[in-house]
């Protein structure tokens, strides 16, 4: 690799160099948001443009890093510099962690030769907040101005949004971007207080309202009777830190649910907590294990695609999620007397609350039993996990029996062995 | 026993045609047998529109399934359907079957034309000895199509979805080398698709680096795009790419540095990142190292004692709330 670069001229080394070593800590400062969709958004492409770029609405991942994160957008800081003394964040204020600011520039170019080489989607912009919240938002807004207007960018630009920011910076970000997000950070505003001092949740509630209301506009063509300004087409998403500090995860889901009811979010990501360079001796010593955040993005599927309320997904009374069970088999459990389900009479919202049916499964199943009875080896050859599925399902072929209510049937359905988690006490 | 030659691997208009003549002739699928006159896709010039030279040859759709729904009856020779004499022949080239003047009673609903499309696609051979016999149901099972949980169907669905999954998975794993060729910026990268889906992954990256030159090779089959027309090229060699690309020094060491050392999750890593990809993604190299060093860098920021800033810091002062972000006041 190095052969590349002792071709170039001294200078062109050196500023090679010196943009290698902004990418390494400015994506070191990224890495910690979770989203990286690139989906929802418009469909277009570049065959009557300037420039390049597409995008197909679906997304796509061109990579994944070994911690299964898919890797979407090239997801920087523009400057890791910052004013703010989050206490959960790598580049809070206080932070000895090394630090650096791209130019506008420099960001422009890295984006369009990642894209050129069809390493990503786009680009996903957030920064540290440097001089004031609009100086700050002014900059990033003008990386996306410049994709846009200067080089026809048509691929995918997603834009983290500073609440404090004047209301005409953000209609600006709107305009150039397909995604824009505000990370309401932690589930209460009591925990944000306590842990990020800078930031305020009403602040941030009144920018998402501003967000939804222009996003809302943007879509309604019968208003005026004419186009509304184009804004952010993939609507706006946020991001939750879990396990940073005592809420449980009745008070998370709840939190997603009224986010997603007022503001009309695309999706709330839930971030597990992880240990970061040089971190806060405020912070929890213990991060929160990763199967709690994939629980909690199960739940926030049952609650978008599969009618659950947040309430009804909380089966214990300590208000966690099970860890060893997905949180629809752990309903199924608490609510037996509901099953088994015959599929091939329930209605469609019953049919979605049989652990194991996904979305695509129960339309299959409600398309075909309008010709005929499903059978149990009709769910074998739509490779639905039949296994899981067999103790709350009633077919013509098939019925559970004593199995629905026996007592073991908690312990059979459960995911993770114990175990290892045994062993883990006496390592 | 009928013989279709098909002019490329999905000749999806050859094989609608042959085989809408011949339910019309109520050929049963058993009866028909599959091929490929070139085993190259389509748009390549060249000896594409040449007549196989082995009509024996590996390209046929073997017909050793079991085969439950035989039709019973006397098959009619296509030749003598067209009025020749040849009743004997058994060999049905698309191009020579007149359009029929009869009214059309074929059952062919959307659904299977949509998955046919992309079924065609598939590597399978037996694809169009399976399209043709749904197709043959079809004409006697009315809703059948609508049954997910049919064998047949089920099939149908399952080549679909990894035809499906292998354009998806070109259009996220296509990386492309920058090289000067002519005087201009051309990219050039290298790819093996495990269906033949380069025809119709083409307008995907037309639509999106239409401005660029560029040509994406595969061992079958390649195509090169200069601005203004796609040009399909005979399949090509790895060794043909330029070993380097300063920007891809740049993607490295991105790759290396948006991981998350203290969240290892390999599974859900390699079942979206198969390791049989790995070969023709220049990242795929670092992930050994990646997850061996992830331990250690992990326990180091545990263990590390928190230190105070090193660094001046002022305090951040809010300023005054702005009253309505949105600017009205209604």
């Amino acid at each position: 690799m190095i052969q590349v670069v002792v071709n170039f001229t001294e200078r062109t080394y050196n500023g090679f160099m010196k943009v290698k070593q902004k990418l390494e800590i400015l994506a070191d400062a990224a890495k910690y948001d979770a989203s990286c969709a690139s989906s929802g958004t418009e469909q277009r492409n570049s065959r009557n443009g300037k420039g390049i770029g597409s995008t197909t609405g679906a997304g796509i991942c061109h990579s994944y890093a070994p911690d299964g994160r898919c890797i979407s957008l090239l997801k920087i800081l523009l400057t890791n510099f910052c004013l703010f003394d989050c206490v959960y964040c790598v580049n809070r204020v206080s932070s000895n962690v090394p630090r650096a600011r791209f130019s506008i520039e420099e960001v422009v170019q890295l984006t369009l030769a990642f894209y050129r080489r069809n390493y990503i989607e786009g680009l996903f912009l957030s920064s540290g907040i440097i001089q004031s919240p609009d100086y700050t938002m002014e900059q990033v807004v003008e990386v996306a101005r410049i994709l846009r207007e200067e080089h026809d960018f048509r691929g995918y630009i997603h834009l983290k949004t500073i609440p404090d920011a004047s209301p005409d910076l953000l209609a600006r970000a709107g305009r150039y971007a397909d995604r824009l997000s505000i990370n309401i950070e932690l589930p209460t505003a009591a925990g944000l207080s306590a842990l990020a001092p800078e930031k305020d949740a009403g602040a941030i509630r009144i920018s998402m309202a501003g967000l939804r209301e222009r996003i809302d506009a943007s879509k309604d063509k019968t208003a005026s009777g004419k186009c509304p300004p184009r804004f952010s087409p993939g609507g706006q998403s946020t991001q939750m830190i879990v396990g940073a500090d005592a809420s449980d995860d009745r008070t998370i889901l709840t939190t997603s649910a009224d986010l997603y009811g007022q503001y009309r979010l695309r999706r709330v990501y839930y971030s597990a907590f992880s240990p970061i360079p040089d971190a806060s001796p405020m912070l929890p010593l213990q991060s929160p294990p990763l199967i709690r955040e994939h629980r909690l993005y199960q739940a926030d599927w049952l609650m978008r695609f599969y009618g659950f309320e947040a309430h009804e997904i909380i089966t214990s009374e300590h208000g966690m999620l099970a860890l060893d069970m997905d949180p629809k088999t752990a309903w199924a459990i608490q609510n037996r007397a509901m099953f088994p389900v015959d599929l091939n009479r329930a209605s469609k919202s019953t049919l979605l609350r049989v652990p194991g049916l996904g979305v695509r499964n129960v339309q299959r199943i409600l398309t075909a039993r309008r010709v005929r009875a499903v059978r149990l080896d009709d769910l074998v050859r739509m490779h639905a996990p039949v296994s899981r599925m067999l103790p709350f399902i009633q077919l013509p072929d098939y019925h559970p029996g004593a199995t629905l209510d026996a007592a073991s049937l908690p312990a059979r359905l459960r995911e993770v062995p114990t175990v290892p988690q045994q062993l883990g006490l006496f390592m | 026993m009928h013989t279709v030659y098909l002019e490329h691997e999905t000749d999806m208009e050859g094989w609608r045609y042959a085989a809408r003549q011949l339910i019309r002739l109520e050929v049963a699928p058993q009866e028909v047998s599959w091929c490929v006159k070139s085993a190259r896709e389509p748009g390549i010039q060249g000896d594409i529109f040449a007549m196989p030279d082995s009509r024996s040859g590996s390209d046929c759709s073997s017909q050793e399934w079991a085969i439950s729904n035989h039709a019973g009856r006397e098959v009619v020779g296509i030749s003598q359907y067209h009025g020749k004499t040849d009743v004997t022949s058994s060999t049905i080239f698309p191009e020579q079957l007149a359009p029929s003047t009869h009214a059309d009673h074929l059952m062919v609903p959307r659904q299977f034309i949509e998955l046919a499309r992309s079924v065609i696609l598939h590597q399978a051979p037996e694809r169009f000895y399976l399209l043709y016999r749904v197709l043959w149901r079809l004409q006697r099972e009315r809703g059948l199509m609508r049954l997910a949980g049919d064998a047949d169907v089920a099939r149908l669905h399952a080549m679909t979805k990894s035809v499906r999954r292998d354009m998806h998975k070109m259009k996220a794993f296509v990386r492309f080398r920058e090289a000067i060729v002519a005087g201009q910026p051309r990219y050039l990268a290298w790819f093996e698709p495990e269906h033949h889906i380069m025809a119709a992954i083409a307008p995907f990256f037309i639509g999106r680096f239409a401005t660029m030159d560029w040509t994406i090779m595969s061992p079958n089959m390649g195509m090169n795009w200069d601005g203004d027309v796609l040009q399909f090229l005979p399949g090509g060699k790895l060794e043909a790419l330029p070993a380097e690309d300063d920007s891809e020094v740049l993607w490295l060491s991105y790759y290396r540095h948006i991981f998350n050392p203290a969240r290892l999750k390999l599974k859900a890593m390699q079942k979206e990142m198969p390791k049989k990809y790995w070969h023709n993604l220049p990242e795929a190299e670092l992930i050994d190292s990646m997850i061996a060093e992830a331990g250690t860098r992990t326990q180091a920021m545990l263990q590390r004692a928190p230190e105070l800033p090193r660094r001046k810091i002022i305090g951040y002062k809010r300023g005054p709330q702005r009253p309505d972000i949105t600017g009205g006041n209604e």
